[in-house]
């Protein structure tokens, strides 16, 4: 027994040693340089402690295939009619399904076959109408997937530009599921404008101006109730007034295209975004103002014309933005241009502000509530078990360095909930230890020696501890499988927790006793 | 020092019919304030909306703050008072989460300051929460409490009645359709369904020892939300969590009173059940006290000084420890006993 004594104690120590080390970054303010990188590891405070943003959003990619559908529509119209294959329309259902009617069947077969080389991610649905110069294109659902997944993959991207246009906050931003999207922003309290900057599109593009009317029914008056083929209505304002565009539609150049965007000042002295261009777009740019000089060009941006200046000569790869208004808002457009376009919408499902004050309240109150606790829970297990007792508290002392130490070395945050999962085990370590003495009196009572009445209390009430931890255990495993963030904190903590009760309860303390025993030679328990 | 002297022997068997009154009468009184107030008082995590958490230099009429906010064009808001009594905090909740919402918070502040003078307001937490989302959250909370209970179900089962494989085939055959069938029917509906045809198969096929841990675990919870429902608390995510840590504290004792059942059925093989369940109660009742006292101290600590959250968590946590050491005596064992009964009589439970 001696000899095990010996090892168990290096045991202990060991583990209680290195437990130490790794909560010397938490709960040290500044850590050594010299410190190893391994043990660097700390617990962080939750949102609901620090004080912070919390944005769960869900991208909306039905949005994104749609768009892609769209486009593809566009670009088989267009080719079709290079091909002079001749349809009478072709148009996007409301479940994103393309239908052509062709001219007569010969067209229809050899749209057919145009469409199964070049689009092959599109099946060919039978005609529900038994019309022979009806073609239905039915996006596969596996290209639904692939768009649904980038999508959601470039708007993380976009929004962390966003979010984060230096690089200098810490945002923690996740994917979860397959299509939502959860940032937290510690410390930064204006939701309303990351909200703003998260939900603009950041479409830009840049379009010929037909030609202007006040409003928009009278440029239709002037089509005969319909934009002209390859043209679009678009609305914007100057000088206070709002006007209508009939627009070219199609864009040669867009927000795809720029390489660089910075606050600027137009020539009255306002406020303005000044871009550039990357090669491929200011070639193109080149082109269309170099051959349209004298005529006036939109900048459309999220669907309004933000503004429609003359072109006065060619320009290649600068431009400016103007009309904008405040410098924040520039400065939002700013970083809205730069961070590229959102390639869906997106919904907000929950937001959450926890002011600063409040988290270090709730850290305040909660430590000095744990304190005071904590405190009439240790006398009380002195003043009735006595010696036992006072060892006990120490045992308990060192599970909650354990627990903290894991914690530590997981990175785990800590949030209120994750803390009631420490409060629910410290509990159960004082009921294990408390079943323990239970069983050691019993022992006693019948008369046997210290020895052996600890060594049954210890075996007697080692199935029960085990069996209610495991139960507990159980749930824990359950609720992290099933459960949402905080509870999922919440099931952490408690089985961290209760491994580490197991260990001080079960083995930690009986090292105690038989130190007591062996090398004090202890004749009577104190308990 | 002892406080529960050894030996001790209280007829808790005997008990046992007013115990079961005693349960019927607060489960009772709990389902009648749950249906009275139309369900729990459910937070925006659960319901969606928007809450904002102000603190003002002094307290107010909680309906002179609504009548400001009506004056805001802010209708149908409604305005709590948070925490302990004599802070003056204050939850105002609106049903609006999505657009419309710029600046409310903006605006909400403003307007107090108008009563109280600038910079004496402070938005101290603001959440906004879209109803998917709620709905989601609901779901997920419902839908881990109801595997948590299955599985704990399976656990002691076996390990107490060796009924290992029958048990893990009841939550097989009650897990997979309850989760086939999640996204088909109300889920609140099906968790109430399934788990009473749990508590029947666990009837039907002796599960005794399970059925007793459920029943109690079930027990207290219903009478902890009843205690949110009759005082008007936020029934808010972190109370989920409080639930969960009830949930394991009774549990915990209820096994402790059952592990000494199993221990004592095999050294006393004469004694009648219900004798036998009685000294065990009784032989575990110093431990079962001690636990529930230190425990309480500390919500109690937690209930006095914790401020927000904090206080309605230990409230629950207050309730949970008091049912839940009374469950696992009065509840939890006696189920055994009629189990026993309602089952051949004088057969006894396989060792």
């Amino acid at each position: 027994m001696e000899k095990s004594l010996k090892w168990r104690g290096l045991l202990v120590l060991i583990v209680t040693v290195v437990a130490l080390i790794y909560l010397v970054p938490t709960l040290v303010r500044k850590v050594p340089e010299s410190w190893p990188k391994i043990f660097s590891k700390k617990i962080s405070l939750g949102l609901d402690l620090q004080g912070g943003m919390h944005l769960d959003m869900e991208v909306r990619t039905e949005k994104a295939v749609e768009n892609e559908v769209v486009r593809i529509k566009d670009d088989i119209k267009r080719l079709l009619g290079q091909k002079k294959i001749w349809a009478r329309s072709v148009e996007k259902t409301e479940n994103n399904d393309i239908v052509i009617k062709f001219l007569s069947p010969e067209f229809r077969d050899q749209g057919l076959e145009l469409i199964e080389n070049q689009y092959r991610e599109f099946t060919v649905e039978g005609t529900p109408s038994e019309d022979a110069r009806v073609l239905t294109l039915r996006l596969q659902d596996k290209v639904r997937e692939q768009i649904a997944d980038l999508a959601v993959s470039q708007a993380r991207e976009v929004i962390e530009r966003r979010i984060n246009p230096e690089g200098v906050r810490e945002p923690s931003i996740q994917t979860l599921g397959r299509n939502r999207i959860v940032i937290e922003l510690p410390g930064v309290m204006d939701i309303e404008a990351a909200r703003r900057i998260i939900e603009r599109t950041g479409q830009l593009s840049f379009q010929m101006v037909i030609e202007t009317a006040p409003t928009a029914q009278s440029l239709l008056d002037r089509h005969a109730g319909k934009p002209p083929e390859g043209s679009v209505i678009l609305m914007g304002a100057e000088d206070g007034r709002t006007v209508a565009y009939l627009l070219e539609r199609e864009a040669k150049v867009t927000g795809a295209d720029l390489k660089d965007a910075r606050l600027g000042y137009d020539e009255y002295g306002q406020v303005a975004v000044d871009f550039e261009l990357n090669p491929k777009g200011a070639r193109r740019f080149g082109v269309l103002t170099g051959k349209n000089v004298g005529k006036r060009l939109a900048i459309v941006l999220e669907g309004k014309v933000q503004s429609a200046p003359v072109i006065r000569s060619k320009i290649t790869d600068r431009g400016q933005i103007t009309g904008i208004g405040t410098v924040e808002e520039a400065r939002e457009l700013q970083i809205v241009l730069r961070s590229g376009a959102m390639p869906a919408p997106v919904e907000f499902r929950y937001q959450s502000i926890v002011g600063p004050s409040l988290g270090s309240d709730s850290i305040r109150r909660g430590v000095k509530s744990a304190i005071i606790g904590g405190i009439l829970v240790v006398l009380f297990m002195v003043f009735y078990y006595r010696l036992s007792g006072a060892i006990a508290d120490l045992v308990l002392a060192l599970n909650m360095v354990f627990i903290l130490a894991v914690l530590a070395g997981f990175r785990a945050t800590l949030t209120l909930p994750g803390i009631a999962g420490i409060v629910l085990t410290i509990g159960m370590a004082v009921d294990a230890n408390v079943l323990i003495f239970e069983r050691i009196r019993e022992e006693i009572r019948t008369g046997k020696t210290p020895r052996s009445a600890i060594d049954g209390g210890y075996s007697k009430a080692l199935l029960t501890i085990l069996d209610a931890n495991i139960t507990t255990v159980i749930a824990a495993v359950v609720l992290f499988q099933f459960g949402t963030g905080p509870v999922k904190g919440f099931a952490v903590t408690l089985t961290v927790g209760i491994i580490a009760s197991l260990f001080t309860a079960l083995f930690v303390s009986r090292l105690f006793f038989d130190f007591l025993l062996v090398k004090v030679g202890m004749k009577t328990v104190s308990i | 020092m002892e406080l529960i002297k050894p030996g001790i022997r209280v007829n808790f068997v005997g008990f046992r019919r007013y115990g079961f009154v005693l349960s019927a009468i607060l489960i009772l009184v709990s389902i009648l304030s749950l249906l009275l107030h139309g369900g729990p008082n459910l937070g925006v995590d659960f319901k969606g909306g928007t809450l904002i958490q102000v603190k003002v230099p002094a307290q107010v009429a909680v309906s002179q703050l609504r009548e400001g906010l009506e004056a805001m064009g802010l209708p149908g808001a409604e305005v709590q008072r948070f925490g302990k009594p004599g802070e003056s905090e204050y939850l105002i909740r609106v049903e609006i989460s999505e657009t419309g919402l710029e600046r409310l918070s903006d605006q909400i502040k403003e307007s107090l300051e108008g009563k109280f003078g600038s910079n004496t307001v402070e938005i101290r937490r603001v959440e906004m929460v879209g109803p998917k989302a709620g709905r989601e959250l609901t779901d997920k909370a419902l839908f881990a409490l109801f595997f948590a209970i299955l599985f704990i179900a399976v656990y002691i089962s076996g390990r107490f009645e060796m009924k290992w494989i029958a048990s893990a085939l009841m939550a097989i055959s009650i897990g997979i359709p309850c989760y086939l069938l999640k996204d088909s029917v109300g889920l609140s509906y099906l968790i109430l369904l399934v788990v009473c045809i749990m508590l029947g198969l666990c009837i039907l096929l002796r599960f005794r020892f399970a059925l007793g841990a459920v029943a109690a675990l079930i027990h207290d919870v219903i009478i902890t939300v009843g205690a949110f429902s009759l005082t008007n608390k936020e029934f808010s995510l972190p109370i989920v969590a409080a639930l969960l840590t009830i949930i394991g504290y009774s549990l915990n004792d209820t096994i402790v009173v059952f592990d000494r059942i199993r221990e004592n059925l095999k050294k006393m093989r004469r004694q009648a059940f219900g004798e036998v369940i009685n000294i065990s109660i009784n032989e575990t009742l110093s431990r079962t006290i001690l636990t529930s006292a230190t425990t309480l101290v500390v919500v109690v600590v937690l209930f006095l000084l914790g401020g927000g959250v904090i206080h309605d968590f230990a409230f629950a946590l207050l309730v949970g420890v008091i049912v839940g050491t009374y469950s696992s005596i009065f509840v939890a064992s006696p189920i055994l006993l009629f189990l026993e009964e309602k089952g051949k009589s004088g057969r006894r439970l396989p060792r």
